[in-house]
Formats: structure tokens, sequence, C-alpha cells
């Protein structure tokens, strides 16, 4: 209420795209998003003013998909391949167009944890030991998941088959 | 980290270098092992695509309009709406300042309002809109002349809207508002941090009218100067402190007067 708290607001576009990134689906990230955002508003007292707020919402979304994770409420791997239809792939050239369908595809194959990771640092540009707080895991053990998390993604774009990943119903 | 002669290049360094994390020398550590190491350099270049291509996907999302259910979310925040709400409600209801503040609210006979609710009145108001981001005011500080002849029409007086720039606030705009039974107005100011302050005006007839000494009221955690001026009461408020809302309350009194 005091007239000096930052705002919220201007956070919410990154916040999106890293949802997006992370859940893999536009109308699902949204409501991370906005999960996120209420959470925020009822904590904002434990937020320690002049540290950096929108690593702290980062962090919150991740509590958030992690345990929304574990409740099964966003499957880590989605069952169908509706990603090319939430997620409206921005005008490039052919060969782009195709490697951009096979990071989307790969993305979605990469577990959590290493998704998280190569997300905050290659997409959002957070420092690793942004990343190390926004996870909650030592510095070491986001630079271990990143060089996993981007080998495995190399891998996955390169076509190597993941039938063990994919959930059978 | 890695130098010339070096046998190894850590696999962190070869993050940093790929994210750009990494100071000159150690950028040229890493550049002069990737020239006679293929292997790391084409890793090199595939994870740069990564994160081109992430960009590529994802950055679009920065751009599209936020859908309302985010909107209202974020405005929850921005506003303050409810917590502003129920904080001027818990006031008038409560005990406390609260009871203070019905207990003044009806001590107003036919001779006017008492100028014991002006603060509290102005502190509310001031409470409710301040965390306003997209509808802080009615009438915004372009069209001032329009803001001051409406709200001069609507209270039934000559009003004027002081200037607060020499203590660093802007004014964002104004808006009409009830009190007990006559219209108020609030004009609003902002500095450069988005630090509000507000100044409550409304007619102040009978024998309510009291001299102009600035009196000083602490409402919850309002800061309130209050005074009566000919026929109008004001009352600036702000969450800054007393010394700060003075300073401010003395260019506002010497704008009105000017």
């Amino acid at each position: 209420m005091t007239a000096d708290t930052p705002d919220i607001a201007v956070h919410i576009p990154r916040l999106r795209r890293y949802a997006r990134a992370l859940v893999g689906d536009a109308s699902r990230a949204d409501d991370l998003v906005q999960d996120t955002l209420e959470r925020a508003l009822r904590k904002f007292t434990l937020w320690r003013h002049g540290s950096d707020l929108r690593a702290w919402l980062f962090t919150i979304m991740h509590n958030i998909f992690i345990n929304q994770l574990r409740a099964n409420r966003l499957p880590s791997v989605p069952l169908d391949d509706t990603g090319e239809n939430t997620l409206a792939a921005p005008p490039a050239g052919q060969e782009q167009q195709l490697q951009i369908r096979d990071l989307m595809t790969a993305l979605r194959h990469l577990p959590a944890e290493f998704r998280a990771v190569v997300l905050l640092v290659g997409l959002e540009e957070l420092s690793y030991d942004e990343a190390a707080r926004v996870l909650g895991v030592p510095r070491g053990t986001v630079m271990s998941r990143l060089a996993r998390g981007r080998e495995k993604l190399q891998a996955l774009m390169a076509g190597e088959q993941v039938p063990t990943l994919r959930r059978v119903k | 980290m890695n130098h010339p002669g070096q046998t190894n290049l850590r696999e962190e360094d070869l993050h940093a270098y790929v994210d750009g994390r990494l100071d000159a020398a150690a950028r040229q550590a890493v550049e002069t092992w990737l020239a006679s190491h293929p292997q790391d350099a084409a890793r090199v270049q595939a994870y740069r695509q990564q994160n081109q291509l992430l960009h590529s996907l994802f950055d679009p999302a920065l751009a599209e309009p936020l859908p309302p259910a985010l909107q209202a979310a974020s405005r929850r925040r921005r506003r303050y709406v409810p917590a502003a709400m129920a904080a001027a409600l818990a006031w008038m209801t409560l005990g406390g300042s609260g009871g203070w503040l019905l207990h003044a609210y009806y001590q107003t006979g036919e001779t006017g309002l008492s100028i014991a609710t002006l603060p509290q009145r102005a502190a509310i108001a001031h409470v409710v809109y301040t965390p306003e981001v997209l509808h802080p005011v009615e009438v915004d500080a372009q069209q001032e002349t329009h803001l001051a002849a409406w709200l001069s029409k609507r209270l039934g007086t000559t009003l004027r809207i002081p200037h607060l720039q020499t203590v660093g606030y802007d004014l964002v705009g104004g808006r009409l508002l009830p009190d007990r039974d006559r219209p108020a107005a609030q004009f609003m100011y902002q500095d450069a941090s988005g630090r509000r302050l507000t100044l409550y005006a409304r007619l102040q007839n009978g024998t309510a009218r009291e001299p102009t000494a600035f009196r000083y009221s602490l409402e919850n955690k309002v800061a309130v100067f209050y005074w009566v001026d000919g026929d109008v009461g004001y009352a600036l408020s702000g969450e800054i402190d007393k010394a700060q809302l003075l300073q401010a309350a003395e260019i506002a009194y010497r704008e009105l007067n000017l």
C-alpha cells in the first residue's frame, strides 16, 4: 500500500515468456502466471525491499510449478503434440521453422529440472547465482543441470528417440 | 579458469562462454582452447543456437496483450483495492480511530461538517485511490484547467490546484468524491519514484470554519496536514514523514493563496 512499492506488473511479460517455455501451453502458462501473481500479492510483505523483485517472482513461479508437477496438474510431458497450435511460431525461414519445431518437441521431452535451468539461463538470461536462488539449489547444481540439460536438449533436437519418456495411457 | 597451455576446458567455462559471462581474459582462454578443439567449438555453437531459438520461439510472448485474468491479477496488486477497501471499512466500523471517525461523522449539525472528519475522510480517500494504477484520477493533469473548473463548479467554490513541483511532486489529476452530505475533490500528486500525495478539498461552511493554522493527524499510517482557508477545508495526505509532508503542505498553502 505504500506508494513506493515497486510495480509487479512490469514483470508480467517475462513471467509469461518463461511460463510459456516451461509448461509449453499458452493457457496453462497464463494460469501459472496468474497463480504466481496471486501468491506474490499475498506474500508481498515477505519481499525484501531493494532485493530483486523479478528473481523473487521467478522463485514463486518455480515453487508453484514444482508443486503443480507434484500434484500432477502439469504433466512434464504433454500427451499430445498440441504445442504447435498453442505456440504461434514467429515468421522465420523454413530451416529455422524446422529447428523451432524440433526445439519445441525437444523441450517438452526434457525433464523439468533441466528445462527450468536451460530456460532461466538461456532464455531469461539470469546469472548462474540468480538461477540458483530461484531454484533453491546450489550454484554447482545449476551448472551441472545446465550442462546436462543442454546436452540432452541437443540430443533430443538431433532426433534422439525418447520412447521411455512418453507417457502411455 | 583456463589459460593457454592448460590441458582441459572446464565445462563451467564453456557454458559461461556461451552465456557471455566471462571476462575478457577468460574468454580469450576459452577461444584459444576452442580453436584447437572442434568438438567443443561445435557444442558452443549448438548451445548458442539453442539460446537463439528459445528467443525466437518465446520472445513473441513478451509482446502479447495481457489476457483479462492476468490484467485482473496484476491490477489487484497494483491497485491494492481489496486491501485498501478493507482498510477503509475497518477504519469506519471498528474501534479506535474508527469509532472516533463515526463519532465525528455524525457530529456535524446543521452548521456544517466538523473539521475533525476532514483528515479521516482525506486519509480514507488517499488509501483507496493512491494504489490505483489504471484509474488513479478521473481527469488527468493534461486537462488541468478543465479539472479546476469542473471541481469548482461541483463544490460550489473556486478551487485552485496547487503545484508541488518544488518539492518534487507532479500533478497526476483529480477526481470528484462524496463526503457526508456534499461533494469533495481529490487532487493526486506523484514524485519520480511513484510516491503519491493527495490533496483533499471540501466546502467547510458554517461554524466548522476554522482559522488557517495547520493541524497534523496520523490516520493509520497516513500522515495528514489539514487546514481551513476561507470556506474550503484542505487536507494533504501522504505516507511520508511528517517533516516532508509539512514542507509540501506549506507549498500547497502558498500556492493556494497566490
